[in-house]
């Protein structure tokens, strides 16, 4: 370490009052990013409690005179079955996921067998890459499976494709590398030993899952459950191309704030209502939420 | 380990479907695509029941060099923008603000929730809210004129402007220099670092793809007839807004991590070596924190290669100042039912993608091997 301080040694009370001066620019930069962060949220909220009459442009950033729910109702209203089909959606579609991945993680942490260290690698690469390199391909699959048969003269009256079977389908699948990498990280920290212990007593794979394993899962289940229902609950690509006859909650929004002739405020509302679960999760489960967010980046 | 062989074998068969679904969702359709990308598959086709047919690597070529396809010109251009600002944006910011949390500060959990919550949210609705704040007239512009200011005069994602205007025939050549350079730099930073043989190597190499550049041979790949001008769309500073809102919490996240990993006695020996609380930062804490800048570079970077969703809410598709490889494609496939064309978008994509992530997997699981 070079950095020798040279200077005259400054009086106690001097270096006091510099460590106070830095602390005060301290908190007022983290101040000044808070209010950037907290920006649109304020414009949203003072947006969406203006009455109709209320709302223009040009007064744009003033508070609101009465306090009115008019755009929610609206807002709700266009969003309903786009919240209905998002939670149709992200309920399977987490649990399916989570599940999966925790059983995956168990083999690839504790039943180590050869070859396992090229599969896990390629199993993760499908969280990386850019979906349009895979849409095509997967419409026409999901097209050529036909899950009700057609009667008369048509060949199938419902495929996978158009609706949220399909879209449940895809989200199981593409969030298979996350929930498996988190969980597999997760029981690498449990001792071996635990497991020897059980195989003495005689359980088998699945024995030592059940009673071994699932019991120590919770918070690995609470990082994975938090983190695919974030994913899917946002996610856009793949609901607005394989899902266009169930629009989920963001194609929902995304066909209000297009679409000329919708008030601004019911705009502001609805990217709130849309935003509100998500957000609920983050505010209640936040140290969970940047643990899965954490081990995004593999390492974590 | 004692568990029994049948044990292993049922282990091995539960991991089985999720294997299976993952070479066909991945692997397989990746593979389908590339082919469809090599075919004139089109919207004709698909209703007549006729097959494509092959057309080699003439979609690729169309898309650097067509007439008709300057939109993905732009997007290339518009990517590699976008990418560099937005990755320098949420770094600094990412940095600056876990290094100030780092200081014991009263409230550092009301901050850091604060930082933290537009991740939280989806890339549609973040482009919803700040579609309303970038409106040239009454949004963002006019807040320095609460405090007596005059009004911003920009019109962030309907901007025009450009800058740094140049020629797409001279893009090769360009892309070669910057590279050349850059890997010119990496060797001279090695060969700084620890003066082995390959910092020779490295630095060779950058000289000869020089000489190759000034022979004329990066000059040769253009394949451009006409003159095309392109630069950088001051539009973009709305998308790297928006994401940088959305994004650089989580590069706190990490960095604040990575700051609560170094064990305080490390501070504290360079404390007593004389270092001052500068110094500690810059020989104790800025070293061990490189590792994380690289994973938060490759992270930030991938999602900005790929980015949709913003700019589909934003730009709708027809806004081409914004346009990114991801809207074309979709664009192209099912709007305009080129599917081959769309199919060789989202190929270069994936390309793209791969080169980042590969390397990054790769040495990332080698060293956890190392590891434990």
């Amino acid at each position: 370490m070079t950095a020798v301080s040279t200077s005259a040694p400054v009086s106690p009370s001097h270096a006091a009052r510099n460590r106070r001066l830095v602390t005060l620019l301290i908190y007022i930069v983290l101040i000044l990013f808070a209010l950037f962060y907290l920006l649109p949220v304020f414009l949203v909220l003072i947006t969406s409690f203006k009455s109709t009459e209320n709302v223009s442009l040009s007064r744009m950033w003033e508070l609101p005179s009465t306090v009115s729910l008019q755009s929610f109702e609206v807002a709700f209203n266009e969003l309903r079955s786009g919240l209905l089909n998002s939670v149709a959606l992200v309920i399977p579609g987490t649990l399916f996921s989570s599940f999966l991945g925790s059983i995956n993680g168990y083999v690839l942490s504790k039943w180590r067998f050869p070859g396992a260290n090229i599969i896990f690698p390629l199993m993760l690469f499908g969280m990386f890459i850019p979906y349009q390199s895979i849409l095509i391909p997967l419409a026409e699959f999901l097209r050529s499976v036909c899950v009700v048969p057609g009667t008369g003269g048509a060949a199938c009256e419902m495929t996978l494709f158009g609706n949220l079977l399909g879209l449940i389908l895809t989200h199981v699948v593409y969030g298979l590398p996350i929930t498996t990498l988190i969980f597999r990280n997760y029981y690498m920290e449990v001792p071996d030993e635990m497991l020897e212990a059980g195989a003495i007593d005689g359980a088998g794979f699945f024995g030592l899952y059940r009673h071994i394993v699932l019991p120590i899962s919770l918070p690995g289940f609470v990082v994975v459950i938090i983190w695919q229902f974030t994913q899917i609950w946002n996610e856009f690509l793949f609901s607005v191309t394989i899902a266009q006859n169930s629009p989920t909650v963001t194609v929902a929004l995304q066909n209000l704030s297009g679409s000329q002739i919708v008030q601004w405020n019911v705009q502001m509302a609805a990217a709130f209502l849309a935003a509100i679960p998500t957000l609920l999760v983050y505010v209640l489960l936040g140290r969970y939420f940047i643990r899965g967010l954490l081990a995004g980046s593999i390492k974590g | 380990m004692g568990r029994g062989k049948r044990d292993r074998i049922v282990a091995i068969l539960m991991l089985l479907p999720s294997i299976i679904l993952l070479a066909i969702f991945v692997y397989y359709f990746i593979g389908s695509n590339v082919l469809t990308s090599l075919t004139d598959s089109n919207v004709v086709q698909r209703l007549s029941q006729q097959p494509a047919n092959y057309v080699g690597m003439q979609n690729y070529e169309s898309l650097f060099t067509g007439t008709l396809n300057g939109r993905f010109r732009i997007d290339i251009i518009n990517t590699i923008f976008f990418t560099v600002l937005f990755i320098a944006a949420c770094l600094s910011i990412g940095l600056l603000l876990a290094v100030l949390l780092d200081q014991k500060i009263k409230g550092e959990a009301i901050f850091r929730t604060i930082f933290l919550f537009p991740m939280a949210l989806s890339f549609v609705v973040t482009g919803v809210i700040w579609k309303w704040l970038f409106n040239p007239s009454n949004g963002i512009n006019v807040l320095p004129t609460f405090i007596g200011l005059p009004p911003i005069d920009f019109d962030w994602f309907i901007s025009q402007e450009r800058w740094f205007e140049f020629n797409w025939q001279d893009f090769p050549v360009i892309v070669s220099i910057v590279i050349a350079a850059i890997i010119f730099a990496v060797g001279v930073y090695f060969l700084y670092k620890q003066r082995t043989p390959t910092a020779y190597y490295i630095i060779g190499f950058a000289l000869l793809m020089s000489v190759w550049i000034l022979l004329g041979g990066a000059a040769s790949l253009n394949g451009l007839a006409r003159q095309e001008t392109h630069g950088f769309n001051l539009a973009l500073f709305a998308l790297v807004v928006a994401a940088t809102w959305q994004m650089s919490g989580y590069t706190m996240a990490m960095y604040l991590a990575g700051l609560r990993g170094i064990p305080e006695e490390l501070r504290e020996a360079a404390r007593v070596d004389g270092a001052g609380e500068l110094g500690v930062y810059r020989y104790v804490v800025m070293p061990m924190l490189a590792p994380i800048t690289l994973s938060a570079i490759i992270i930030l970077g991938h999602i900005s290669l790929k980015i949709f969703d913003l700019v589909f809410v934003m730009g709708g598709g027809d806004n081409l100042f914004i346009d990114m490889p991801g809207i074309n494609m979709y664009f192209t496939t099912f709007r305009g039912q080129e599917f081959g064309v769309g199919a060789a978008i989202a190929t270069i994509m994936l390309v793209m993608v791969a080169t980042v992530i590969i390397p990054y997997l790769v040495s990332s699981l080698r060293t956890e091997e190392v590891n434990s």
